[in-house]
């Protein structure tokens, strides 16, 4: 598959069917047993950078949740939940069991995340648009602690984007040069009226740095996530197959 | 730039009233930003000019966002979920009925607090019309769980008021006015009884700026009244001590929001209510704050007519 992405007029090829991270395939898969069900599409556009972020780039411990000069990681589209406890179980911040009673009775884990709930969850998402404004105010409070040293990374989707609040937050990060703070924006055009001249447009006219890669492909997401320089909001669109 | 021709123009429309009660907050919120290094102020444009020493001291944590309400109880909510104390400030119907969403899932659904102060209580700028009332406010507010809210009857009042809940970690919402009482009467926002008319008296409560009002329109009639500027909590144990058959309640906002904390106190007790307040219809009309109080029935005569009909 390629697409052929109209801001840049860059191409991204994505080679090959989405695979689940090793590690993290049995623990979906239980999850998935839990609810009777495969999951949809968003699981699996989400999963990659999901897994690259949590293996290789977040500065996180289970052994220390509530670090101050931890990493924070902000899922805001609270949907893609089922790929978000799998990692989470993966990486020692919740254990495996909770996943075979998901979204029961008495589970934890429900459908949209609740950080009150789930260690290691660092918000409550489900209603979309809240996670850019939240990381936003994450990194000013940070910032004025003085605690530089943690990034925070907030994951949306492109049809979250519709959303008028990760307008606000978009133009505001980018005029005050708020370099703490990396978006991710999974884009499986998804949403209703697209994006005409792109996504990464919407960030950059705002004073971000962007980096558009394939967001299946691991080495390059780590590139891209781990591609912001320091004066400067970093947006990462991780284009994914359409729908996926 | 825009936002500052507007702001300017807001300014410049401020009466005297709201500009001292306002100002009482500035002040506070100044010294507080001295005095705690968790205190944050986060504004969007309205009032940023009172706060500009304010945020050439403590930039990183005077935080104006623009004329954008969603992403400024957004931000507030990132702020305490990094430890900081967030003071939210802007007019009450862009705090608290536009960014609502953000107040029920960025501060209550994420487990923190801030302490929102508004301007422009319920009918406070009538010549701006509909867009600028307010009088909703505190029911809105009252959908969630474990507010504080206080309405100031008085300048005077705002500062202990600003500390205390800075101070604390609560979620607090301060709703100043251009409307107030010739003198404070302070306390910890239980029933304060103002005018005892003796056991078994009808009892009228006012809250906040509406005392004198509802003082002028009871006077030769025996009834109690008590004074509080904290409808929530409600001092439900200071209504059941003092509460005999007949309770009259005068709120600034709309009406009837205090209702069901009167009903569920006195669920046990045979006994009337009458609730006065702002009502709900869009008058369309300009105007002063006075004339809306008569228009709602708010002044000393039109409270009068009220309890006159109501106690016969």
């Amino acid at each position: 598959m390629s697409f052929n992405l109209q801001a840049n007029g860059m191409t991204v090829t994505i080679a090959s069917a989405p695979v689940v991270p090793g590690p993290v395939a049995p623990l979906l898969r239980r999850a998935a047993a839990a609810q009777e069900d495969d999951f949809g599409p968003n699981v699996y556009s989400t999963i990659d950078v999901l897994w690259v972020l949590y293996d290789r780039i977040l500065r996180i411990s289970p052994d220390r949740p509530d670090d101050p000069d931890r990493d924070r990681f902000l899922l805001s589209k609270g949907h893609a939940v089922a790929g978000y406890y799998a990692v989470l179980a993966a990486k020692g911040f919740i254990p495996p069991e909770w996943l075979d009673d998901a979204y029961g009775p008495a589970s934890r884990l429900g459908g949209h995340p609740d950080r009150v709930l789930v260690p290691g969850v660092e918000i409550g998402a489900g209603s979309l648009g809240h996670g850019l404004g939240l990381g936003v105010g994450t990194v000013l409070g940070l910032r004025a602690q003085g605690l530089l040293t943690p990034r925070v990374y907030v994951l949306l989707g492109d049809a979250e984007l519709d959303e008028g609040s990760n307008h606000e937050a978009i133009a505001y990060a980018g005029a005050t040069g708020l370099a703490g703070l990396t978006g991710i924006v999974v884009d499986n055009r998804s949403a209703t009226h697209g994006w005409p001249g792109g996504i990464a447009t919407r960030f950059t006219v705002n004073g971000w740095r962007a980096s558009t890669v394939d967001g299946n492909d691991h080495d390059a997401l780590y590139a891209a996530l781990t591609g912001h320089d320091h004066h400067r909001p970093h947006v990462v669109v991780a284009v994914v197959g359409e729908k996926e | 730039m825009t936002t500052v021709a507007e702001q300017t123009v807001v300014e410049a429309t401020m009466t005297e009233a709201e500009t001292v009660m306002r100002d009482r907050f500035v002040d506070t919120a100044y010294e507080l930003l001295a005095e705690d290094p968790r205190t944050a102020v986060v504004l969007a444009d309205i009032s940023a000019d009172s706060f500009s020493e304010a945020s050439r001291r403590h930039p990183d944590r005077v935080v104006n966002v623009g004329i954008r309400e969603q992403l400024m109880v957004g931000v507030a909510g990132g702020l305490a979920l990094a430890g900081l104390r967030p003071v939210v400030h802007t007019y009450a119907p862009f705090l608290v009925e536009r960014a609502y969403e953000q107040i029920k899932l960025d501060l209550d659904h994420q487990d923190v607090t801030a302490v929102l102060v508004s301007v422009g209580a319920s009918y406070d700028r009538p010549e701006a019309g509909r867009t600028h009332l307010s009088p909703a406010d505190v029911a809105l507010i009252d959908t969630l769980h474990g507010w504080t809210v206080h309405v100031p009857g008085h300048p005077d009042e705002v500062p202990p008021l600003l500390r205390a809940a800075v101070a604390g970690d609560g979620a607090v919402y301060l709703r100043l006015s251009t409307m107030a009482n010739s003198r404070p009467y302070g306390g910890d926002g239980s029933l304060r009884v103002v005018r005892d008319a003796g056991p078994g008296a009808p009892l009228l409560v006012a809250v906040g700026p509406l005392l004198d009002e509802s003082l002028a329109a009871v006077a030769g009639r025996d009834v109690t009244v008590a004074y509080t500027h904290r409808p929530r909590p409600f001092d439900t144990a200071g209504l059941r001590a003092l509460a005999g058959t007949e309770v009259i309640l005068v709120e600034p906002y709309l009406a009837g929001t205090s209702s069901r904390m009167v009903s569920e106190a006195l669920a046990d007790r045979p006994h009337r209510l009458l609730a006065l307040g702002v009502g709900r219809q869009d008058l369309r009309r300009y105007g002063t704050a006075d004339d809306h109080s008569r228009w709602h029935g708010l002044d000393a005569a039109g409270l009068r007519r009220s309890v006159d009909a109501f106690l016969g």
